[in-house]
């Protein structure tokens, strides 16, 4: 019993992240149908603007030295304000190209943002440690011990998708943006402002992106330029399973990846378990040959003759 | 001028490919002459991305899908391909857990390339299966998490690929001219794919899927076949830069390699054969100049440089302006057409349709 909730809790948090990702993802993509490659980059932003920029091996806290009140809302400005900036020079001029164009163009921005980053911090990864009391045991139950930041982690994630339930189905901003992924050019016609929408929804998906990036770097304590591709990667896959275009579906695949790599990580023999990844995709494939169309239908998914 | 002999039709026919290999050899020959080893080395390299760029051309530019993966196939036919020709020396130390047959023979080179390129064809086979039925997102999607897949793969498998340090010992086999003639093979196979029935039954799908449904086009079918054949080409280029560099890491393969290969054929024109050539010979070109500037120009007294991975920066700030600018590359998707235009236009037009 008391195993099996902490598998559960490892399985929650780990979701929790894959979600908040996935969510990011997959608000984009209803609005603009845009897979936004880039999207793991702004993850990568908004943990390294916890750093002085240099190229020193060690890393020095710039941000990261703030009271949290100062912090967060600092390091969620950066990644709004990066996703906004991609908003006005790349995904807006293609606003009108094929989603593959999109698609390739976000992969562009994204290689770009690497780069830069590169450029900056140098390539190597950094050890940073901030909040470091957070991965302190806090007794559940008897026997249960799971770190504060699992909780955290988890708390966060609910609170965010409530706020964001709340928005979008009860503000007016909320509803357009609705409308807007159903179906965009008749709201467009019922008098949706295009642009605001969809700057609000970038705006939107970098907060997302952000909460990632932060509680993202205080588990692993190391800066990486790659470290938001891998997360990208599994909430790319948390989009496809769960539905593309839809929001509820982003949610239950982000959660359905988490379980699946912890249980495997949980239960493969130790010779098998850096194999770990490879067992995900391999269940991911065979979710998708027996669902194509993923686990939650969408309306906006099946395109129109 | 219209063509009056049956031989000048053929010509016609298979212009694209005579112009196009004219230009390559030009290009071959021109820097060869020079004689300067690191220069004719940027060229084998530039060349094997061109096969690379022509094989994803074959599925990307037909199906219209974008394929985030083929890189992945890369590295099963670079690793397929070394393993066979290896020292077998060198084989029990850094990949003891091949099968036994392979560890006691070897193959030539070209054997072991074409068979290299078999096995990323398998995979991407069956890969290919369980892709191909996603629609045209998802499955770019599923190409990338492939991808990485593989990629996490062969960072573990450390008996067969030496995981993270690198495998060595791989004979260096791979000359300009060998090159070429591996660009020359994936050309034709290239256009004589996008012209047969299959291929056109893929592009029919391309531009109406739903249309070429109803045509009767097994659309999943014809993308899984196309997936296969250009996944044969990305293999054998994988053998050739195995056999280039004399070493194979993991890390090789990665997103750079994807990201310049395909904005190679993003930048020239997705649709045409015509357009991963170009964009491969300009993009080799910038890319070049480039890294040059990274090193540093001599200017008199100071030297000025661009700060590292600006290269990689300005290939993306490209493909970005080109994107934005002018979607459909330097060619249009237009193969390069015969240039001797009739003069009289209507009745030759008619005349040419039939």
């Amino acid at each position: 019993m008391a195993f099996a909730l902490q598998v559960l809790m490892n399985a929650l948090s780990l979701g929790s992240l894959y979600a908040l990702a996935a969510l990011g993802i997959g608000l984009l993509f209803g609005v603009l149908k845009l897979i936004n490659f880039a999207h793991g980059d702004f993850i990568t932003v908004g943990a390294y603007a916890l750093i002085v920029p240099s190229a020193a091996t060690q890393a020095t806290l710039l941000l990261g030295d703030f009271h949290p009140l100062i912090l967060i809302p600092c390091i969620v400005a950066v990644v709004v304000i990066l996703a906004l900036i991609s908003e006005f020079l790349v995904f807006r001029p293609l606003r009108n190209a094929s989603p593959a164009t999109l698609m390739i163009g976000s992969f562009a921005l994204g290689f770009i943002i690497q780069n830069i980053l590169i450029m900056i911090y140098g390539g190597r990864p950094k050890a940073v440690g901030i909040w470091s009391d957070l991965s302190l045991g806090v007794e559940l139950m008897e026997g249960v011990e799971v770190p504060k930041l699992q909780l955290i982690i988890i708390g966060v994630t609910l609170v965010l998708m409530v706020v964001l339930v709340l928005f979008l189905t009860k503000t007016k901003y909320g509803i357009h943006m609705r409308a807007a992924a159903e179906d965009f050019r008749m709201a467009r016609m019922l008098g949706i402002e295009a642009n605001r929408v969809i700057m609000l929804a970038v705006a939107i998906s970098g907060m997302l992106a952000a909460a990632v990036s932060m509680l993202f770097v205080v588990q692993t304590g190391i800066l990486d330029f790659r470290m938001g591709v891998s997360l990208m990667l599994f909430a790319f896959i948390a989009t496809v399973i769960g539905g593309m275009g839809s929001l509820v579906g982003s949610v239950v695949g982000g959660f359905a990846v988490g379980a699946v790599s912890i249980l495997l990580q949980t239960f493969l023999p130790s010779e098998m378990r850096v194999f770990r990844d490879v067992f995900v995709f391999a269940i991911v494939i065979f979710i998708l040959l027996v669902r194509p169309q993923g686990l939650v239908m969408s309306r906006a998914s099946r395109e129109r003759v | 001028m219209e063509p009056k002999t049956p031989l000048g039709h053929q010509v016609r026919e298979i212009w694209p490919l005579i112009i196009l290999s004219i230009i390559l050899f030009a290009v071959v020959a021109v820097i060869q002459s020079l004689d300067d080893r690191i220069i004719s080395q940027s060229l084998t390299e530039g060349l094997i991305r061109l096969v690379v760029v022509i094989g994803l051309y074959i599925f990307v530019g037909n199906s219209g899908l974008i394929s985030f993966g083929h890189i992945g196939f890369m590295m099963i036919g670079a690793y397929a391909t070394a393993w066979q020709t290896m020292d077998p020396m060198t084989k029990d130390i850094f990949v003891p857990g091949l099968p036994a047959y392979l560890l006691a023979n070897s193959h030539h080179w070209l054997v072991a390339t074409i068979i290299g390129g078999l096995i990323a064809a398998i995979a991407a086979f069956i890969s290919g299966l369980a892709m191909m039925r996603l629609s045209g997102i998802a499955a770019s999607i599923g190409t990338f998490a492939l991808f990485m897949s593989f990629y996490s793969l062969y960072l573990q498998w450390s008996t067969w690929t030496a995981g993270q340090s690198s495998l060595v010992g791989i004979p260096v086999t791979t000359t300009p001219w060998v090159a070429f003639w591996f660009c020359i093979v994936a050309m034709i196979g290239a256009f004589v794919y996008s012209r047969s029935k299959y291929g056109l039954a893929l592009r029919a799908s391309r531009e109406d899927e739903v249309a070429a449904k109803a045509a009767g086009v097994n659309v999943t079918g014809e993308r899984v076949i196309s997936f296969t054949i250009s996944a044969f080409f990305v293999g054998m280029a994988g053998g050739l830069y195995g056999h280039f560099l004399g070493l194979l890491t993991v890390d090789t393969f990665y997103l750079p390699m994807t990201f310049i290969t395909l904005s190679m054929l993003v930048v020239g024109g997705m649709q045409s054969l015509s357009g991963a050539v170009v964009g491969t010979i300009v993009l080799s070109l910038v890319i070049e100049l480039l890294r040059k500037a990274e090193k540093g120009f001599d200017m008199g007294e100071t030297s000025i440089s661009l700060p590292a991975s600006s290269a990689e920066v300005g290939l993306g700030v490209i493909l970005l302006l080109i994107l934005i600018f002018r979607p459909s590359g330097f060619t249009r998707n237009a193969e390069i057409y015969w240039p001797f235009k009739p003069k009289v236009a209507v009745t030759e037009v008619t005349h040419r349709q039939s």
